[in-house]
């Protein structure tokens, strides 16, 4: 029998689930070997039956955890999708900002009408069984992670940083660009494809399990980096993940 | 059976980008609530990129929407532009104008042919299409795949694009990859005439519904408007878009977790069918074709028409794409190093930026200090603009529909929330209601 297969999104901009969507005639290949039976954002049918959950968005209000708790209940596996869902992602920007002010800046005297908590990645809130990391999520990647659930392995996750992929593409370190780059402590898996396209790491796949913290302070030291430039970098992408710390 | 007494709650409508609700209640035959409420989660992002670099806004803010998330990152860059008097070249530009054809094109052939055919083919989903109707659906399929791969080339990445940074690109394509997109979308054109074929003998399937209301778009003398120009209506004159906040007028509703608009009536619409509807001589030949097909001419009052709309703007989008290449072409490429980074002195100012995006008009206004760091932001977003619109239709096609069963009326209902295309994390980037 099909496995059993369902999206559910939370606060994010759903970039993630357009990465399946946009994996074209491989997806048709892909619906012959799963049965999709809940996905709000492309078909009207939903089942609360299935086998394995594909979670995007970060949980930021209260009201939303009942819903993630659900979906735990109902699935054998948990699979949280792209950085929102994996380590909070950007919307975790607004954590390290006072709460209420955060609110007055955007609705001013509604304030009151309107509820929010600091943005977090699904695992603070349920058990997450495994990580697509990224914004977007890598198509390739989702594959490898799909097929190795329908094989019944743990799919296999780089935990070394972006350098290592960056060398191997023969980039310009950022760092000899003048720019500053967080690829030494954020984990691998996209290929480097940001520096690729003549740019920077931004760290959105998060930090490594163990980020070489004594290395990073000499890069810093090397290139006369303060603090507070690093704080700020950081604060992008690992708000959530610092604090946790 | 008696339909004096009827109620519809239909939680999370489907096929759509986001989380929106839609209530309906009728009472002895009369309808006494009829709303279009948005619970989608909040974002807070004009509060998150305060404090921000201009070196970083286009990153953040293209986090708005993974669907427009090029749309996004274009009006957020031209805002930092304006905000810093950065001019970029005419190649650039054309770049970026293809690149935003790629994601209109992308986004409306995701909309029309996944999300819209559905409900004219009878499906819940594109899925058991695939196997009825396999031909049709991997026409879809083929031209969506071709405004993916146009992304890739041109801005590196289809969501939440790398190449595109102020005051220019940090890498461009060849002239040989190019050249290959110039044939590859010629040879796309007998896909977008069979797509439009084929919505051709299902579009009698649309409700024949009409609503006079307001349709703004931005407006250019030369071109068909999307990478920039002033606002246009199909009621008033227009205006320069440094008066936007006069024509968007967004006001807070308890019930739903966006915000809404309006201008010269209760609501307006924003999209492809505005577009269309203040700038169809503008159009490229093929695209007035399509058009044609359907008798869709300015000024069309039936919202279910903006999937048809979209389809039109797919034809202009490629035949356009094909003129933006030709250009580049006949003037020569200018090269540039790898890891180009344009010199940018970041200064003090406000810039206020609009783009047609795949659901409407977007504006970005961002205010700098001396030192480049944002000190205020406010973002319009298509939908939201949509959203006063989509409830004002529901009011007007209910009384229409009322003795048909429960089940049409819902469906009809959707289809009515779908034809919008409604983006509602977008919408909802900022906001949240407690429900209780």
């Amino acid at each position: 029998m099909k496995p059993k297969v369902a999206f559910f999104d939370f606060a994010g901009c759903e970039g993630d689930q357009l990465q399946v969507a946009n994996l074209e005639e491989e997806l048709l290949d892909l619906l012959g070997q799963i049965e999709v039976v809940s996905f709000r954002e492309v078909m009207k049918e939903h089942s609360s039956e299935y086998d394995i959950a594909f979670v995007e968005g970060s949980c930021t209000r209260l009201a939303d955890e009942d819903r993630l708790k659900e979906i735990r209940k109902n699935a054998k596996v948990v699979v949280a999708l792209g950085s929102c869902a994996t380590i909070g992602g950007i919307n975790s920007l607004k954590n390290s900002k006072d709460p209420d002010e955060v609110r007055f800046t955007v609705y001013g005297d509604k304030a009151k009408w309107f509820d929010t908590y600091a943005a977090r990645p699904i695992d603070a809130v349920i058990p997450v069984d495994v990580y697509v990391h990224g914004c977007p999520i890598n198509r390739e990647e989702f594959l490898h992670v799909v097929k190795s659930l329908l094989l019944g392995k743990k799919p296999d996750i780089p935990n070394y940083p972006v350098c290592v992929e960056c060398k191997k593409n023969e980039n310009v370190c950022a760092f000899e660009r003048g720019e500053f780059c967080v690829g030494p402590v954020t984990r691998a898996g996209c290929d480097s494809c940001c520096v690729n396209e003549g740019t920077i790491c931004w760290g959105c796949r998060g930090l490594v399990d163990n980020p070489n913290e004594n290395s990073q302070k000499e890069v810093l030291l090397k290139y006369g980096l303060t603090v507070d430039e690093t704080i700020n970098k950081f604060r992008l992408y690992f708000g959530w993940q610092e604090r946790r710390k | 059976m008696s339909k004096a007494n009827m109620s519809i709650s239909v939680h999370y409508v489907t096929r759509v980008e986001g989380h929106g609700n839609i209530y309906v209640n009728v009472k002895d035959g009369t309808v006494t609530k009829c709303e279009w409420n948005v619970s989608e989660a909040p974002r807070f992002f004009e509060s998150m990129v305060v404090g921000r670099k201009w070196s970083e806004l286009h990153h953040i803010t293209s986090r708005i929407c993974g669907i427009c998330s090029i749309g996004h990152t274009l009006t957020s860059l031209k805002a930092t532009e304006s905000a810093m008097g950065i001019a970029i070249s005419k190649q650039d530009l054309k770049l970026r104008k293809l690149a935003l054809h790629a994601e209109n094109m992308q986004s409306h052939v995701l909309h029309a042919g996944y999300l819209v055919l559905p409900d004219l083919m009878g499906a819940g989903s594109v899925i058991p299409l695939a196997s009825s109707n396999p031909s049709e659906v991997k026409t879809v399929i083929r031209l969506h795949r071709l405004a993916n791969e146009m992304s890739d080339m041109i801005c590196g990445r289809t969501t939440h694009p790398q190449r595109l940074i102020p005051g220019g690109f940090s890498k461009i394509p060849t002239e040989k990859e190019l050249a290959n997109l110039k044939k590859r979308l010629q040879d796309s054109i007998p896909d977008v005439q069979a797509v439009a074929n084929l919505f051709r003998q299902l579009v009698h399937k649309f409700p024949d519904f009409e609503r006079e209301t307001e349709f703004i778009a931005l407006t250019a003398p030369d071109e068909y408007a999307l990478y920039d120009g002033a606002l246009g209506s199909t009621d008033t004159k227009g205006a320069p878009i440094s008066e936007y906040l006069s024509y968007t007028n967004e006001y807070i509703v308890p019930i739903s977790t966006a915000k809404r608009a309006k201008h010269v009536r209760d609501s307006y619409m924003v999209g492809a069918l505005a577009r269309l509807n203040v700038n169809y001589d503008r159009l490229s030949p093929l695209a007035k074709e399509v058009a044609e097909m359907f008798k869709l001419r300015p000024v069309c009052h039936n919202p279910y028409m903006n999937s048809v709309a979209q389809l039109v703007e797919v034809a202009h989008g490629i035949e356009d794409s094909i003129k933006l290449i030709n250009e580049l072409e006949a003037d020569g490429l200018t090269k540039q190093a790898d890891y180009h980074r344009p010199k940018i002195e970041p200064k003090a100012g406000r810039g206020i930026s609009a783009t047609e995006v795949p659901r409407g008009l977007l504006i970005h206004d961002y205010s700098y200090n001396d030192n480049g760091v944002c000190t205020k932001a406010n973002c319009v977003i298509p939908t939201n603009q949509n959203h006063g619109n989509i409830e004002q239709d529901m009011k007007a096609i209910l009384p229409k529909i009322i003795k048909k069963p429960k089940k049409e009326i819902e469906l009809t209902l959707e289809m009515l929330v779908r034809a919008y295309d409604p983006c509602i994390s977008c919408s909802a980037h900022y906001l949240n209601v407690h429900f209780v």
